[in-house]
């Protein structure tokens, strides 16, 4: 505690505080929009478990490790989970959820071209967690 | 005297002795002993992960509770028994007491240390370091879940008890005329910490017992199939051990503290703005928790908060970054081992920090939630500059504790290589993250930018590996056949120092 002007820490703090000011408008903007399910998005309901992923579509079709899905349309996975936690997540179109026993998560995406992305599990789950995999095969649109 | 490798005593002397330096030592020894314990299973972990597919470890399970134990260990059986140590030996001389306020509890709350570990090590449990349910409940094997849960248990209330001797030693204990604001920030730290512990330990505690009774089957706080909330754990863990992360920063922070000023040969920037910073950052710490569980199906105003909650710890940390370099500004800094330690960990204290900021804010979490750039960002915190800070503060006590000056030359060989390998392996971790490998992972598919990362990483933690083998031999060897130190300044800076050596006077042996 010297008798030396404190102004340049203080100058310091008040950018450091701007900074996170502005961090934190920018991600509650971006979260907000990212959450907002558009109406028309079709559901999907994902059944987690050891260790494998199953999906089931609004019509009624069921598929078990690989996903199809059409580009251009948006989706709306309800996720949830028949044993112990786990999280569904498509790291290309960063959709991460967990899906927890007992509750439905949800979370959205729509794919914008046809291609192929893996499908894998980021919540700890057991014995066969490094092979919890699944495959995303977007389609082009049958229009 | 306390120079325990120059005066020898029977061993016994020193594991039934209640004098806070004898059990400072007793800490030390067994700090760096689980820290090459718990190093040994990240070296396998690295090799394991070296090419994908099955090399080392035969099947996953094994894998599992190889990260399981390593976290746990490193955690609970390094870091709070190193800071312990240091807090032993130093807190009483800093604020010009005999001992520890009360020395039996004292020692009581390191011989808790050793079965806690034996029972983590013994059980080898495999559910990861939180133990999430309904995973370690209905899933996870046998004996191994329930003697973790009993080993943290008991780890649990070695820490509150030493908590509690810190606080009133510190409080009531001091020199009738030292003012708070005159108690060095070493002893700061360690105020500050301790009262964390106080608050947030007895929520795992709880935790742990509700666990331990959903596992037997008589409760089912957890579980969903009898009507509990999994989530619930969640929040009651990070309630704990949020603020538990600045439990171990804080003291390593201290120990920089203790160590910049003296090899800068100046004072402090502003010490007030030192405790200021450490008390904002106790507070803040609280307030941060569920920003762990932005994917477990939180609602937009519950991350909202979180968020904000997160991004205040920031200024609190910029403030000792600041401070520290305030200090070294125009210092003549001598670059001793422990002055390079302590650069390095500041360092990496900047980057964990960084990267942190990204974490906090929402959307971006969703990129790198559970996969490597989370392993990449706490290690910066816990190895780059916790770990990082001890390191160079046991450089910094050893011609204390020893009489004997440690080989300075190994002393930078083991910096300059762990700091290269530390980089090597936590920057090249937030780039695997990036690319969306998962954590706790024994396999990965061939996937090449994957493979070349991992490649990296473990030849980084290698580097580590051999740099820690010197650390280790230069340790034994000087210790043993080092030079003898000038004890009133082992490293020429002039000044006074704290002595641990001069607290064991024949009055109160």
């Amino acid at each position: 505690m010297g008798h030396h002007s404190n102004w340049p820490e203080w100058l310091y703090v008040g950018v450091i505080i701007a900074l996170m000011v502005w961090v934190g408008a920018e991600a509650w903007n971006v979260e907000r929009l990212v959450e907002h399910v558009p109406a028309d998005a079709e559901v999907i309901i994902v059944t987690a478990q050891q260790w494998f992923w199953s999906f089931e579509h609004e019509d009624g079709t069921k598929e078990i490790g690989t996903l199809h899905v059409e580009a251009g349309k948006a989706y709306k996975f309800e996720i949830i989970s028949k044993d112990v936690n786990h999280s569904f997540n498509i790291h290309d179109y960063v959709v991460l959820m967990d899906a927890v026993p007992g509750r439905v998560n949800t979370v959205w995406f729509a794919p914008d071209k046809a291609g192929e992305h893996d499908i894998q599990c980021r919540e700890y789950c057991g014995l066969l967690h490094y092979n919890m995999r699944g495959k995303l095969i977007v389609e082009e649109p049958s229009r | 005297m306390t120079l325990e490798l120059q005066k020898p005593r029977p061993i016994w002397q020193i594991m039934f002795s209640t004098h806070h330096t004898d059990i400072g030592l007793l800490y030390l020894i067994l700090s760096i002993a689980f820290l090459f314990l718990g190093g040994v299973l990240a070296l396998i972990i690295r090799a394991e992960l070296f090419f994908p597919g099955p090399q080392i470890i035969a099947d996953s399970m094994t894998f599992n509770r190889i990260f399981t134990v390593h976290g746990t260990t490193l955690i609970f059986l390094f870091i709070l028994p190193s800071a312990s140590a240091v807090g032993n030996y130093f807190v009483p001389i800093m604020i010009r007491y005999k001992d520890m306020a009360y020395p039996k509890l004292n020692a009581i709350a390191f011989w808790m240390i050793p079965p806690g570990g034996a029972l983590v090590w013994l059980g080898f449990a495999d559910f990861t370091w939180y133990a999430t349910p309904p995973y370690s409940i209905i899933s996870a094997p046998g004996p191994a879940a329930d003697m973790w849960i009993f080993g943290l248990k008991i780890l649990g209330i070695s820490s509150v008890l030493g908590a509690i001797n810190f606080i009133v030693t510190i409080m009531k204990c001091k020199h009738p005329d030292m003012s708070m604001g005159q108690i060095p920030l070493l002893a700061w730290s360690f105020l500050v910490s301790s009262m964390i512990i106080v608050v947030a330990i007895p929520t795992f505690a709880a935790a742990l017992l509700m666990l331990l009774t959903d596992r037997l089957g008589v409760s089912g706080f957890f579980n969903p199939a009898m009507g509990g909330d999994p989530i619930a754990y969640q929040h009651l863990f990070w309630f704990t051990f949020h603020p538990e992360v600045y439990v171990l920063v804080i003291p390593a922070i201290g120990m920089m503290y203790e160590i910049i000023p003296r090899f800068s040969r100046k004072p402090i920037f502003s010490k007030s703005s030192g405790i200021f910073a450490f008390v904002l950052l106790a507070v803040v710490s609280f307030s941060s928790w569920a920003h762990h569980m932005y994917a477990s199906g939180m609602s937009f105003t519950e991350k909202t908060v979180f968020m904000v909650g997160t991004l205040a710890a920031v200024p609190a940390s910029g403030m000792h970054v600041f401070n520290f370099i305030a200090t070294m500004w125009n210092g003549r800094i001598k670059f001793l081992t422990p002055m390079m330690w302590s650069i390095g960990g500041i360092a990496l204290f900047f980057s964990a920090g960084a990267g942190g900021v990204a974490n906090a804010a929402m959307p971006l979490d969703f990129t790198t939630h559970d996969t490597y750039w989370v392993v990449g960002h706490f290690h910066l915190f816990v190895m780059g500059t916790i770990a990082f800070g001890t390191i160079g503060f046991i450089y910094y006590m050893f011609p204390y504790v020893t009489g004997r000056m440690y080989n300075e030359t190994m002393g930078k060989v083991h910096f300059i290589l762990s700091f290269i390998g530390a980089i090597l392996v936590f920057f090249t971790q937030h780039m695997l993250g990036l690319l969306g490998m998962p954590r706790r992972i024994f396999d990965y598919p061939e996937i090449p930018s994957w493979i070349i990362g991992n490649q990296i990483a473990s030849v980084g933690a290698m580097i580590i590996g051999v740099s820690m083998v010197i650390f280790l031999y230069n340790l034994i060897y000087s210790s043993a056949k080092g030079k003898p130190a000038d004890i009133h300044d082992p490293f020429g800076l002039g000044g006074t120092y704290y002595y641990p050596f001069e607290a064991k006077t024949p009055h109160h042996n």
